[in-house]
């Protein structure tokens, strides 16, 4: 079995606050894995530290192979990062944002050129191609940003709430993006607020207070949380503990 | 006596229609959802609402006064508390709620029974700066501050976006209390399930409204049966039932997929040959009530 995440008692502090107190978990390669939380729950402070934004306090991880403690920038070349507030370039048109982040992750141009004619065909960009981000419609932005982040063929792709605010139709196109490129091999690691979406992950697990409080199937959670639904699981578990700071 | 009244109201940005002739009523005292998701005209529309923007077209009149003519007159009596997060970040919790309590030229004490509920939830931090609040704290806090007037009418735009499942509850549960104080609330949200809360929602959509009605009315007109599916493979499911003959929508819903037929009435053991001799496996099946997700795909896919 190859791991795409392995973290061992991962833990950051801010002076006397644990924002992540000791998360061990392990995300298998080609695994759809749903990162759950309340606000707060400390979830982006684990993400960035994952990433190698973030330089954790103590604990062991490795993403796609290499230490978050000394490889960050061979873990930056080897993920993708998508997030609702991280967006294209709002003045660069579908095709040059493609180039851009092409060109940032150290593809040829051939490549790019490839890979470029790819996409708008396969999002149906096709009339929107030379149009400037700013003018097209959320669900397109989301779908294509999506895809240039995994335009460098990354082994592990984190998604921080990627689906915010698109209609239902469009979310769930999303998600159909998100199963095909797991059917390639490739790894999701996924936060969201929409608990329907986390039935669609393979497993899931649930922060509170810094901690990971459960981590298992969504079918295994609804059975031990004697819950009929992601819903009830996540408020049976965030809510007695939740204090807001 | 209705709370608001808008006839064909209408407002553009150059070529871009954010809310095309809208026709609605609320009730006095109703708690009234706008569902849609980023771009349908929900912030627009609040916008001319509650005098802050001028409508192209139409009409909209607000307990009684209208939104354009009489917005002097309106102001001190809405409520609004935006999408976006509007208090002073520099000023503390409390500073922000007498700073507004000043605005409305009344005082925190005067109204502190309308706000108390919400307010000693952060009022152990009321010498926080708000810029330093948590997200559930800085959303009650805009709360506090949209109400401490005394408010005939209640503006939430979006209160709820971004917010986890357990403060979404929680917020909820305030706002049926505060209807409970005879207070008109209008609430837009793109969360689907959030409109059973409500007591009358409109489905909105690129600047049309889909559907006015009870929650429990607009999945009534859902005429399709639905058959919940599910399998070991799910994505193969999915790929596999979009391509019968007969189908009309497959859509993912949490565990199972959703399935429609062209037909209407349809028997599940024809969908469960299918997939089995595709090679999907563990079929499971079941006649499903449809959700207000189901029909507001239902009716986007009319409009288009």
């Amino acid at each position: 079995m190859s791991y795409a995440i392995q973290a061992e008692n991962l833990t950051k502090r801010f002076g006397d606050f644990i924002a992540v107190n000791a998360i061990t978990f392990d995300v298998k390669q080609g695994e759809i894995f749903g990162f759950l939380g309340a606000n707060g729950a400390g979830k982006t402070t684990a993400i960035r530290m994952l990433i190698g934004l973030l330089s954790p306090t103590s604990g062991k991880a490795h993403v796609a192979g290499y230490d978050v403690f000394t490889q960050t920038e061979n873990i930056k070349r080897s993920i993708g990062y998508m997030s609702q507030k991280f967006s294209l370039y709002e003045d660069l048109t579908v095709r040059e944002n493609i180039r851009f982040y092409g060109g940032i992750y150290g593809l040829s141009d051939e490549h790019i050129k490839t890979k470029t004619d790819f996409l708008i065909r396969k999002l149906q960009l096709e009339d929107a191609a030379d149009m400037m981000i700013s003018s097209l419609p959320l669900g397109w932005k989301q779908k294509l940003s999506f895809s240039v982040a995994i335009l460098h063929e990354p082994k592990i792709v984190f998604l921080d709430e990627p689906t915010g605010g698109v209609d239902p139709i469009t979310r769930r196109q999303f998600w159909n993006l998100i199963y095909e490129a797991a059917a390639d091999g490739v790894t999701i690691f996924v936060t969201t607020h929409y608990m329907d979406e986390s039935e669609y992950c393979d497993r899931v697990s649930i922060m509170v207070d810094g901690r990971i409080e459960a981590l298992d199937t969504p079918r295994g959670l609804k059975q031990t949380y004697a819950a009929d639904s992601m819903n009830d699981v996540f408020v049976k578990l965030a809510r007695p503990q939740k204090k807001e700071n | 006596m209705n709370a608001v009244t808008v006839n064909d109201l209408t407002k553009t940005y150059g070529k871009i229609t954010a809310i095309n002739r809208l026709n609605f009523t609320v009730n006095k005292g109703e708690l009234f959802g706008f569902i849609g998701p980023d771009g349908a005209g929900k912030t627009t529309l609040f916008r001319i609402l509650t005098t802050l923007l001028l409508p192209d077209g139409g009409s909209a009149n607000v307990i009684g006064l209208d939104a354009v003519k009489d917005f002097k007159k309106l102001r001190p009596q809405i409520g609004y508390m935006p999408g976006r997060f509007s208090l002073y970040q520099d000023l503390t919790v409390q500073e922000n709620l007498a700073f507004f309590a000043t605005v409305f030229g009344t005082t925190i004490e005067e109204n502190y029974d309308l706000i108390k509920d919400i307010y000693v939830q952060i009022e152990p931090f009321k010498n926080r700066r708000a810029g330093k609040l948590s997200g559930g704290m800085k959303q009650k806090l805009a709360l506090s501050c949209a109400l401490i007037h005394k408010p005939e009418i209640l503006f939430l735009d979006e209160p709820t976006t971004g917010v986890d499942a357990v403060s979404r509850q929680e917020f909820w549960e305030m706002l049926k209390r505060l209807q409970a104080k005879d207070i008109t609330i209008i609430v837009s949200t793109p969360y689907m399930d959030e409109a059973s809360l409500c007591d009358r929602v409109a489905l909105i959509q690129n600047g049309n409204i889909l559907g006015i009605d009870t929650p429990e009315n607009i999945v009534r007109d859902f005429d399709r049966p639905i058959l919940a599916v599910k399998s070991s493979n799910m994505y193969g499911l999915l790929t596999s039932l979009k391509t019968f003959p007969n189908v009309h929508s497959v859509f993912p819903f949490g565990e199972f997929l959703h399935y429609t037929d062209r037909r209407g009435k349809f028997e599940p053991q024809e969908i469960t040959h299918y997939l089995t001799q595709l090679g999907i496996q563990n079929i499971e099946t079941a006649w499903t009530q449809p959700t207000i997700e189901d029909s507001f795909m239902a009716l986007m896919e009319q409009h288009a």
